[in-house]
């Protein structure tokens, strides 16, 4: 019995006051006299006017929410479309070589010989990334077995609180304190100017330990019981429970968020453009100046002129962002295949 | 010398500790050294006169004031969409491989680079719909930019509402559409709120997006025109505007103002608490509402 009292209270209490109706109608079994004396309204009078509204009513819904999803649907071709139209150009119309853009070093729009070679972006980009995940990845495991296995309760009123935040701290902020504090550290521990890519890891680490920790603690406070209980019953010690069955367990949710963690620092512009020192070349050390392809389309694209080749150039570089985004979501989506079986 | 098990263990435990704890120092040290390096700077005067480019003791008033209307216009623009797509997606929706489709475009989309967004704005909208560098074409990049996330909330917690509530509606004889709306909605409301002000927290620290769509320049502003239609009003639409987080990246890499540090500390700090404040919000809200519409304590 009391289970059909609560849902028929909260109903009530929830819909209040835009619909008050759905509540008597769960608690109709149990007052059904006052029910008819209050809740009735007089329903019915017209009944064709009312179908007809009825069906309009319906066709409003479906036809307004049709129309939302199609937004989307045409934002997304949209954008690849000019994205590619753009950065195809550069290929068909101004007749770069294709090899030339992927593997060429030098870097020289407005050289006399003109060349664009995008390696050194293309390198720049994938070592700042791959060097965050990195270094973000252990952080992330420790603070999501620190979250589900050692003080559960101290994880989610502090430490989730803490990565939610450490999300919504806007790019531009971590670029500001990456050039005033981690630059100047590098700089006075390493040779160079401290501007380069060990800068860009370290920004983008701390920019996407929230993605990776919020996977991983998902992943590990989905487990099943057993697996853990089985290991203690065993008589293994925490550390060998970790590493022996929640580690092997929750890695292929690890490396989703590792791909997904990649994919957002590979993307990123402006912290990066900040404190990585903006050098066309292939950097020789970790502490010396390099570039990545958002730095430089944030760079170049305000100081050339629409239709040219050194414009359309940067569009390639943008089109081979978007291509990236959609190898990264195909990963994301292998791997969660797989996890699934 | 060999270690026992214990021995392991507990270093392995201490390990883990140092790590949380690491964290957590690391996101105090940001905000106490954001906070630190700023809050000095912050006055009334700085908080409301125009930046300054050769001077000292530029402020950031009009940077400030964009920043927040572009986020409302942002959200008129995104909030009925990002819902009726939403609604769609829990509601209309049969599984099968047109739903797939969506679900990968709303997944494509979120992950789409903000810069790339950018482009976009700076090629469709500023280009080809003439709006030129404007709050209008700065607002729909954003909108391009946070439709996902909204559509995800919106799903969310619309799948999160009973489902004896939903039937009760449907066998009262209401139309799908007004369960939705009338029933569904209302419930669900608390946690698409707190979802909206987080994202409205990710616009306003936007910046790659608005870069080549909402302008890096601000026209000199007259407060006291508000005319939307006059080109000096704050309130027109159609006038390039700088925000706050386009202001700090702006001077950090290219300010030649004297004390260009000391501002972009104090706007860094200005956008951390603002920050700050939507997260509590949404939080505090959720609570709030979650409490009020459950009569639990």
């Amino acid at each position: 019995m009391k289970a059909t009292i609560e849902p028929s209270t909260r109903s009530s209490e929830g819909a209040n006051p835009a619909a008050p109706t759905p509540g008597e109608a769960v608690s109709q079994p149990m007052n059904v006299s006052s029910n008819q004396s209050t809740g009735g309204k007089p329903s019915g009078n017209k009944p064709v006017a009312r179908k007809r509204s009825r069906s309009g009513n319906e066709w409003f819904g479906k036809t307004y929410t049709m129309i939302c999803v199609s937004v989307l649907i045409i934002t997304i071709f949209s954008i690849v479309y000019f994205v590619a139209s753009k950065g195809l150009a550069t290929f068909f119309v101004n007749g770069v070589s294709l090899k030339e853009f992927l593997t060429g070093v030098k870097w020289a729009p407005d050289g006399e010989p003109q060349t664009f070679g995008a390696l050194p972006f293309i390198t720049g980009s994938f070592m700042t990334s791959i060097l965050a995940a990195c270094i973000s990845a252990p952080l992330a495991f420790c603070a999501a077995i620190f979250m589900t296995e050692l003080m559960p309760k101290f994880g989610k009123t502090v430490m989730q609180p803490v990565i939610e935040l450490l999300a919504g701290i806007p790019s531009v902020v971590y670029g500001f304190v990456g050039l005033s504090v981690i630059v100047p550290f590098l700089r006075s521990v390493f040779p160079g100017q401290g501007l380069g890519i060990a800068a860009g890891a370290i920004v983008l680490s701390i920019m996407i330990l929230p993605t990776i920790t919020t996977i991983a603690t998902d992943a590990m406070s989905n487990l099943p019981r057993g697996l853990k209980e089985g290991s203690y019953a065993l008589g293994a010690t925490r550390w060998q429970t970790i590493s022996r069955s929640i580690l092997p367990a929750v890695l292929p949710a690890m490396l989703t968020g590792v791909v997904l963690g990649i994919a957002r620092a590979f993307g990123e512009a402006l912290a990066v453009q900040m404190v990585i020192g903006n050098a066309p070349h292939i950097p020789n050390s970790l502490f010396e100046s390099a570039s990545t392809l958002t730095s430089v389309i944030t760079l170049s694209m305000g100081n050339t002129i629409m239709g040219t080749v050194q414009n359309n150039v940067l569009w390639s570089l943008a089109l081979m962002l978007l291509t990236m985004t959609f190898v990264f979501i195909f990963i994301v989506r292998v791997l969660e295949r797989r996890s699934l079986r | 010398m060999r270690l026992s098990n214990k021995q392991v263990d507990r270093i392995a435990t201490g390990v883990f500790y140092f790590f949380a704890f690491l964290i957590i120092v690391i996101l105090g040290g940001l905000i106490g050294y954001i906070l630190y390096r700023g809050i000095g700077h912050i006055s009334f005067d700085f908080l409301t006169s125009p930046p300054q480019t050769f001077k000292v003791g530029g402020g950031i008033g009009p940077q400030l004031f964009n920043s927040l209307f572009l986020l409302v216009l942002t959200m008129l623009i995104t909030v009925p969409i990002g819902i009726g797509a939403g609604i769609y997606m829990a509601e209309y929706s049969r599984p099968g491989k047109f739903t797939d489709f969506i679900r990968l475009v709303v997944e494509v989309l979120s992950s789409f680079p903000s810069i790339v967004v950018g482009l976009f704005g700076l090629l469709v909208f500023v280009n080809y719909f003439d709006l030129k560098f404007s709050l209008l074409a700065g607002a729909l990049a954003l909108t391009v930019f946070n439709l996902p996330l909204m559509v995800r909330i919106t799903e969310q917690g619309i799948r999160g509402v009973p489902r004896e509530q939903k039937e009760a509606g449907l066998a009262l004889g209401l139309t799908r559409w007004k369960t939705i709306t009338k029933v569904m909605l209302p419930v669900a409301l608390p946690t698409i709120l707190t979802g909206t002000i987080l994202a409205a927290g990710r616009v306003f620290g936007e910046a790659a997006a608005l870069l080549f769509t909402a302008g890096m320049s601000s026209p000199r502003l007259d407060f006291t025109d508000w005319n939307p239609f006059s080109p000096v009003s704050p309130l027109n639409p159609l006038r390039p505007a700088e925000t706050l987080a386009v202001h700090i990246w702006k001077i950090n890499s290219e300010g030649i103002a004297p004390d260009a540090a000391q501002i972009a500390a104090g706007a860094s700090t200005v956008l951390i608490i603002t920050v700050l404040l939507f997260n509590l919000g949404s939080r505090w809200l959720g609570r709030y509402m979650y409490r009020k519409l459950t009569a639990s304590k």
